[in-house]
């Protein structure tokens, strides 16, 4: 029992009339795990994420949660999970405390229990100061932190989070993430899609690249970049770029274990960076900047896919 | 006995939709832009009971339905009460549903825990015939006052306009979970003043002309003038149960159906 998934899913699949939203994944998350869906924004991150939140049925497969059938079990379900949604939808009717506190009650908390968690969590997401406060004016990171906590009222087995740091500054982001990072901690299975790169190599212990409705990629972080990317990659810009970044690509044939040339920029995936520069600079070219960095996620997906994750 | 004709379909947890109105209790506090919504709601009716029931009434006098004679003012005063009962409840649920559907997103919030939709459905009905009956209440005082009802009249009135709520409400419900904006809000809002001028509130039904009044006896407000008239007044007849039959009806169905909409809108 205790090695049993906590999400288990053969040949899911997810219709909406024509279109094929999810079409046909395997997973499976053990408990424990930080586990990331990665892609571009219409991958099917967020559809497979509602089938897992058992509130929307998948169309074909086979899907378990918590060993349960999320059709007949629904509502027994979402009694054990946590769900950070893409868009906060807290409500502006109630303060910052009565957020948590009605949620609570729909998990069938009592109020005493209620009060004391609500009391807890806003102390974990640093919001206790604005426990009496209204919603509204709360900003984009403190909301996001407080439907996080809104998602562990029920001390849930699983913790789903849809980009859970979309839209929200760096400084935000980064104090999400710490939180985020203490629940893994703690121990706390969580479910997370994201189309940062650095976000996933960040939190997830492993991994699956979504792209058009399937699992192009499945992995640790470290695993997938070593498989789909190189240790390094350069990023060569020459000044007269754009228009002549394909000749100076086929100049560089040879460097590195691979050459993409992009509009803006060739990248050189190599082992080593330093050596691929050196042999750039022997062939006699000159690029406007050079950069040398260690390969991301970012890559693999652009390896993967053809495309740069821009969206 | 709803809630068991109800819980025969789905099971159903009374402390999840306990849930559903605690939210509502709650978000009374926020301030008085809630509260806005409703007044228009209560006053309206006593406002033409006033000036129709009592000013027009000195020009009618007495009226004679079925072979009781009444005065006109307690002739319209049920009617206004069931006018009450009905926009007290619609108030809730069209506007601050549609809004909670629609724009504030709080109903996505509550199906990602255990409630249901349809928890969710009665959770909000129950409430907002809560919130009705605290103004059907005030008016019955006043039309007790008045010496516009016996105080048994309006004893035995005042559960049929819980039940008026329960059925406009349930059936209003489900209309906004098909409201595509706004706009149609004023569809709605046109609807509602026809029926409220035509089904029996001013003159007895039996003054139109035969097609007319069967259209009349076809629409819901009918039935709960009806209803609220013949036990505010005390005139009872076997009539009543057709016209409380109606109204469970359409509770129950209107119910079904926006539980139904609020699942397939919101768990597609």
């Amino acid at each position: 029992m205790a090695d049993q998934p906590l999400i288990h899913a053969r040949g899911l699949v997810k219709r909406f009339g024509d279109f094929t939203a999810v079409a046909g994944i395997d997973l499976d998350v053990a408990p424990g795990e930080a586990f990331g869906f990665l892609g571009p924004n219409g991958a099917g991150k967020s559809s497979t994420m509602r089938m897992i939140g058992c509130v929307s049925t998948p169309t074909q497969g086979e899907l378990r949660i918590l060993g349960m059938d999320p059709v007949r079990d629904g509502t027994r379900i979402r009694a054990r999970l946590g769900v950070c949604p893409q868009l906060d939808n807290l409500d502006p009717d109630l303060n910052v405390r009565e957020n948590l506190t009605t949620y609570a009650r729909y998990f069938g908390l009592s109020r005493a229990e209620s009060r004391k968690r609500a009391d807890e969590l806003l102390e974990f997401v640093q919001l206790a100061d604005r426990a009496e406060g209204k919603v509204e004016p709360l900003s984009g990171g403190m909301k996001r932190r407080l439907t996080i906590a809104r998602a562990m009222v029920n001390d849930p087995d699983l913790v789903l989070l849809d980009e859970p740091t979309t839209g929200l500054d760096p400084q935000a982001r980064h104090l999400v993430w710490e939180r985020l990072f203490r629940l893994k901690q703690r121990g706390t299975t969580l479910v997370l899609t994201t189309h940062y790169m650095d976000e996933a190599e960040q939190l997830c212990d492993r991994l699956v690249v979504m792209d058009a409705g399937k699992i192009v990629a499945e992995g640790s972080p470290r695993s997938l970049i070593q498989t789909y990317s190189t240790a390094e990659v350069v990023e060569l810009r020459f000044a007269d770029g754009l228009d002549a970044n394909a000749d100076y690509a086929a100049k560089l044939d040879g460097i590195g274990e691979r050459i993409d040339p992009l509009p803006d920029r060739i990248l050189l995936y190599a082992d080593d960076g330093d050596d691929a520069v050196s042999e750039v600079h022997r062939r006699g070219l000159a690029p406007a900047s050079v950069l040398v960095r260690r390969s991301t996620l970012e890559d693999v997906f652009l390896q993967l896919t053809g495309r740069t994750l821009v969206d | 006995m709803m809630t068991t004709l109800v819980a025969a379909r789905v099971s159903l947890s009374p402390s999840r939709v306990g849930a559903v109105i605690n939210r509502n209790v709650g978000a009374l506090r926020s301030g008085p832009a809630y509260w806005v919504v409703l007044i228009s709601g209560f006053f309206e009716p006593l406002l033409y009971l006033l000036s129709i029931g009592v000013g027009v009434g000195a020009l009618v006098g007495d009226l004679t339905v079925d072979g009781h004679t009444m005065s006109y003012a307690a002739f319209v005063a049920p009617a206004m009460l069931a006018v009450s009962a009905m926009s007290g409840a619609l108030a809730e649920t069209t506007f601050n549903f549609f809004f909670k559907l629609k724009y504030m997103k709080t109903f996505e919030a509550v199906l990602a825990t255990p409630v249901r939709p349809f928890e969710i459905a009665l959770g909000e009905l129950v409430w907002a015939v809560v919130r009705g009956s605290v103004y059907t209440a005030i008016f019955l005082g006043f039309m007790v006052a008045l010496g516009l009802s016996s105080v048994a009249g309006a004893l035995a009135a005042f559960p049929a306009t819980v039940l008026v709520g329960l059925a406009f409400g349930a059936v209003g419900m489900w209309v906004s979970t098909l409201m595509r904006g706004w706009q149609d809000f004023d569809l709605m809002g046109t609807g509602q003043f026809a029926m409220f001028l035509f089904s029996g509130t001013f003159s007895p039904v039996q003054n139109y002309p035969v097609g007319v009044e069967v259209l009349i006896q076809l629409t819901p407000l009918y039935h709960a003038v009806e209803l609220v008239r013949g036990l505010c007044t005390g005139i009872v007849g076997p009539g009543l149960l057709v016209n409380a039959a109606y109204l469970v009806v359409m509770t129950v169905g209107g119910l079904w159906l926006a539980s139904r909409r609020v699942e397939k809108m919101l768990c597609e």
